[in-house]
């Protein structure tokens, strides 16, 4: 009997697919497990169109303890005994449905996979691109997006402590809301997510199941939308106290020996935690649908298996300790069930009572077929690339009136807005809070701390998806730096359009290139990451938005660097590449909200980066500077902007401009890092970039009321400070 | 002396409670589970921030029936110190022990920030350490921290001397720019008649380590300790 298309449409299985699981399995699949190939293939849980790029990120590094894929999230060793445990997720089609819900179950996702492993979240980031707050549709999305992962995150108890947020038309019909959660750990009790040893028993914890969120992974996830309204019941509704019940719970159960493992209920629900941890061992699962507590009445097999009610956790019980794991979930309150057990058939066998509804093998389940379509670099990014930047007028008189521009455009502008909506302080780690390069967590019991960025830059991904993603990568190590921190680990998020599309392969393709190159060059593996594809909407794709979170390590809290000036009579200091012509202007944040040009070539040099981050490591080490301030969105104008900014204090610059004015001022070549310093050490700093090799320049001093930059602008700080503090607040309305 | 710290499901700064105790005051520190009705031994109890009971309903409006809060009732009638902070405050209210309602921020959104509040009341053993007017520097972190009462109540407050700390700006005028919340008469804590019951909506325990911003939470915590101890010494001085 020939399938009907509706059927495969509605789990987003292509004919091919379906002739390739009848020819595998020697029979037609019926109903339900057509349901369960739909979520497992889904691009969402199978990762169809990119494994086979991503097998090229460098995944290895003496400290790493989980690789990607192998958990939930990735691990690496900070000594002490320690290790993090960090993972970013999207959740951009939910939330541009339902953008309260839509990022709240978004937070509630990732936090489910840190906790999973046994390791205590302490920290949430998050990174966010919207279309521009002019419409009022994207003030709604944002709004609401803002007020989901303050409201879900808040209520764990969990600090949101770092991130970042992009306007642009490229995302008007499909924002995008990536959340990333970092956890610690006793190393030694990392929990697995493994299904193992006949016998041992599947108990689900936490929330009734539902119809809610039916064909998650398969329809949101995995294919582009149109019609937003018919997909409104496919977003879940978060219980964030649920989840912080589950989250103590389960790290008490972590601290005992009653289980093998741990496994959240993610996208695809029941049917891809169950599966993937059986899998991962290489054992069987029975799951009797009958024993799954409902919320509604009347649910079929296929719904309870595909349903993505939220806060649901399943538990790998050994076999006799069940009434302990029990107890344990009783005193918080929490429901649990044993719902089958764990076989060594290799056989994943649903069952209703004692009818048996589905029984595939978890192997061909967990094979989903690979593709590499067609990449072809499309022409009109040619043009894009040749465009001649020299044509553009200059600045000339209008520098002071184009920086208050800059720092009052909702991209450059303080975010403040947005994080004292978030609890930016529980758990009282936060050494340097939002709105620095990197955020700061101590690490209580030592001397230690971590810092944490996240970045992504469509724009430049768009104009040069190669060089894009190096820059990705290049610019989070030199937030790290900043601060103080040796770059440890990555999790990324990949953001992309339609990958069946040649020119969104393109993009995908060479972007995953660029972050490889970048990685390898600056030695940081990839831990762990997830990718969103279909991003989408009425055939217009979104910027190619890799965004990187990274994690890195200070040694001695005491050396660690933050961007505000300090005292007024200090040197301040540019480390790294003097730009020329017109270097960095080419999707510079200026060329786009100053002329309306998104055009433009980029450039950087890996082996420049390594050398001025590892030379601003040193300085901090040393006790040579006093602030440090990566030079990126703006350029030079507004990092020395924003460096008066954090610290009340104005600059008096001195250094003679060249070439052209813009370039100079508000150009975005990459490699530069403003530093500050007591007059005395200049002479040491000279010594180190000498001994580093790279460019050192002398660019003024802090001091004054002032901002202050010889022959090109001349403002108040309060001007600097007005504008810059209250843009995005201006342009919510 | 010895410190509990409540647990109510939901519970989120009991840790950080806990940790300033233990690790920055030195002191004797135990968790207490809300299911607990036995609170003897303790000589202070706080009720940390968070979300009991998910805030659902109001907040504090289901943590008050937490078998815990009847021995807390008792344990304040017995004089005892009790000390709600954010959450803990909002379930102090529902359960009668302080006056008002903490209500929504007039603005709508959850908000966390420093503040400075003006310490109003120092004859406290909750602000002894505090000279009378000192502008502390503490951070909030709510979305219910609107202090209401009606004009009776607030009167009787306010007549009484139990407003302990008032939102201010940082020279210490009550100002309504300085009022991050909406709060009547800039209120951020108060105590009970016989003043061993504080309740405050900023987060003391959050401003007890430079690493992490500031050391005026401390004003609290040790003036707390001062009484105690001064009590243990049997010399117990009039409520």
């Amino acid at each position: 009997m020939p399938i009907a298309k509706e059927i495969l449409d509605e789990v987003a299985l292509s004919e091919e697919e379906y002739e390739q699981i009848v020819q595998e399995l020697g029979r037609e699949p019926n109903l339900v497990e057509i349901g369960l190939f739909g979520s497992l293939w889904s691009e969402h849980c199978g990762y169809k169109h990119s494994t086979l790029l991503l097998k090229q990120l460098p995944h290895s590094s003496p400290n790493v303890l989980v690789n990607p894929g192998e958990e939930n999230a990735g691990a690496v060793d900070i000594g002490d005994g320690l290790c993090i445990v960090m993972k970013m997720e999207s959740h951009n089609h939910p939330s541009a449905i339902e953008p309260y819900e839509g990022a709240a179950t978004g937070v509630g996702g990732i936090v489910r996979d840190i906790f999973t492993m046994g390791a205590r979240p302490i920290a949430l980031l998050n990174s966010l691109r919207f279309g521009p707050l002019s419409e009022p549709r994207n003030r709604y999305l944002f709004g609401g997006v803002v007020a989901g992962i303050g409201g879900y995150g808040n209520c764990l108890g969990i600090p949101d402590v770092a991130g970042e947020v992009y306007f642009s038309p490229a995302y008007s019909a499909n924002p995008l809301v990536n959340a990333m959660c970092v956890g610690i750990a006793d190393k030694r009790k990392l929990v697995s997510s493994k299904a193992s040893g006949k016998g041992n028993l599947l108990m689900l914890v936490g929330a009734d199941t539902g119809r809610d969120g039916l064909h998650g992974a398969s329809g949101l996830a995995s294919r582009t939308f149109d019609d937003e309204r018919e997909l409104r019941p496919t977003v879940q509704v978060g219980n964030p106290f649920m989840e912080k019940l589950l989250l103590e719970a389960c790290l008490e159960l972590a601290e005992t020996d009653y289980i093998v493992g741990l496994q959240d209920l993610g996208a695809a629900g029941l049917t891809s935690s169950a599966i993937e941890s059986a899998s991962k061992s290489g054992s069987g699962v029975v799951i009797d649908v009958a024993k799954v507590p409902r919320r509604e009445e009347g649910m079929t097999p296929y719904e309870v298996m595909l349903s993505e009610s939220q806060e649901r956790m399943l538990a790998i019980v050994k076999k006799g300790y069940e009434d302990k794991v029990k107890a344990i979930f009783d005193k918080w309150d929490l429901r649990s069930d044993i719902i089958g057990e764990v076989t060594d058939d290799g056989l994943a066998r649903i069952t209703e009572g004692k009818k048996v509804v589905a029984e595939v093998p978890i192997e061909l389940l967990t094979t989903p077929p690979l593709y590499r379509p067609k990449s072809l670099k499309p022409p009109w990014l040619n043009a894009l690339q040749k465009f001649d930047l020299s044509t553009i007028a200059d600045v000339g008189k209008d520098a002071s009136s184009v920086l208050l521009r800059l720092l009052a455009s909702p991209n450059i502008a303080s975010k403040e807005w947005i994080f004292r909506q978030y609890d930016h302080q529980v758990q009282i780690n936060t050494t340097v809070p939002p709105g620095s390069d990197a955020a700061v967590l101590r690490i209580k019991g030592t001397k230690k701390a971590i810092a944490l960025t996240t970045d992504g830059n469509g724009r430049y991904c768009y104009l040069d998806p190669y060089t894009g993603g190096t820059i990705t990568v290049a610019e989070a190590a030199r937030n790290l730096a900043c601060a103080g921190a040796v770059p440890l680990a990555i999790t990324d998020c990949l953001n992309f359009g339609n990958p069946e599309k040649t020119d969104v392969y393109y993009q995908l393709e060479q972007c995953i290139r660029g972050i490889t190159q970048a990685c390898k060059s600056l030695n940081i593996p990839v831990i762990s990451g997830n990718v969103s594809l279909y991003n989408e909407t009425r055939d217009e794709p979104v910027y190619p938005t890799p965004v990187v979170g990274m994690l890195g390590l200070i040694d001695d809290i005491d050396q660690h660097s933050t961007i505000g000036f300090k005292h007024e009579g200090d040197l301040v200091v540019m480390l790294g590449g003097n730009a020329k012509g017109t270097d960095g202007l080419g999707g510079s944040e200026y060329l786009e909200s100053i002329h309306d040009i998104v055009a433009g070539a980029l450039s950087i040099n890996l082996d420049l980066e390594k050398r001025v981050q590892q030379c601003c490591l040193d300085a901090i080490r040393q006790g040579l500077i006093l602030s440090a301030h990566d030079c990126s969105d703006g350029g030079l104008a507004v990092t020395l902007a924003e460096s008066c900014i954090a610290g009340s204090i104005g600059i008096k610059g001195k250094w003679k401009i060249a070439g052209r004015i813009d370039t100079e001022l508000f150009g975005e070549a990459q490699s530069r890092i403003v530093v500050s310093l007591k007059p005395a050490r200049l002479g040491e700093l000279q010594k180190l970039a000498a001994k580093h090799r790279i460019p050192l320049r002398e660019l003024g001093s802090v001091g004054g009321k002032r901002f202050l930059i010889k022959g090109v602008i001349d403002l108040p700080l309060d001007d600097i400070v007005d504008a810059w503090r209250n843009g995005l607040e201006k342009a919510m309305g | 002396m010895r410190f509990g710290v409540i647990i109510f499901p939901g519970t989120w700064s009991d840790k950080d409670c806990h940790h300033v105790l233990d690790k920055a005051l030195k002191q004797k520190v135990e968790y207490i589970w809300h299911k607990d009705t036995d609170l003897s031994g303790f000589d202070c109890v706080i009720l940390p921030g968070g979300f009991s009971y998910g805030d659902y309903l109001r907040p504090g409006a289901i943590g008050r029936f937490s078998p815990v809060m009847t021995a807390v009732q008792e344990f304040a009638a017995a004089g005892k110190l009790v000390f709600g902070i954010c959450n803990g405050f909002q379930i102090l209210c529902e359960s009668g022990l302080l006056p008002g309602a903490l209500i929504q921020n007039n603005h709508l959104q959850y908000r966390c920030q420093w503040v400075h509040l003006r310490t109003e009341n120092t004859s406290l053993p909750f602000s002894s350490r505090a000279t009378k007017g000192q502008v502390l520097y503490i951070p909030i972190s709510h979305y219910e921290g609107s202090y209401y009462a009606d004009q009776a109540t607030l009167e009787e407050l306010e007549v009484n001397n139990r407003v302990v700390f008032r939102y201010c700006t940082p020279s210490g005028e009550i100002t309504e720019a300085a009022n991050p919340n909406g709060s009547l008469n800039n209120i951020a804590g108060i105590v009970n008649k016989a003043g061993n019951v504080l309740g405050m909506m900023p987060h003391p325990e959050r401003a007890c380590e430079e690493i992490v911003g500031g050391l005026d939470g401390n004003v609290i915590f040790e003036s707390i300790i001062d009484e105690v101890t001064t009590r243990e010494m049997g010399c117990v001085k009039p409520l």
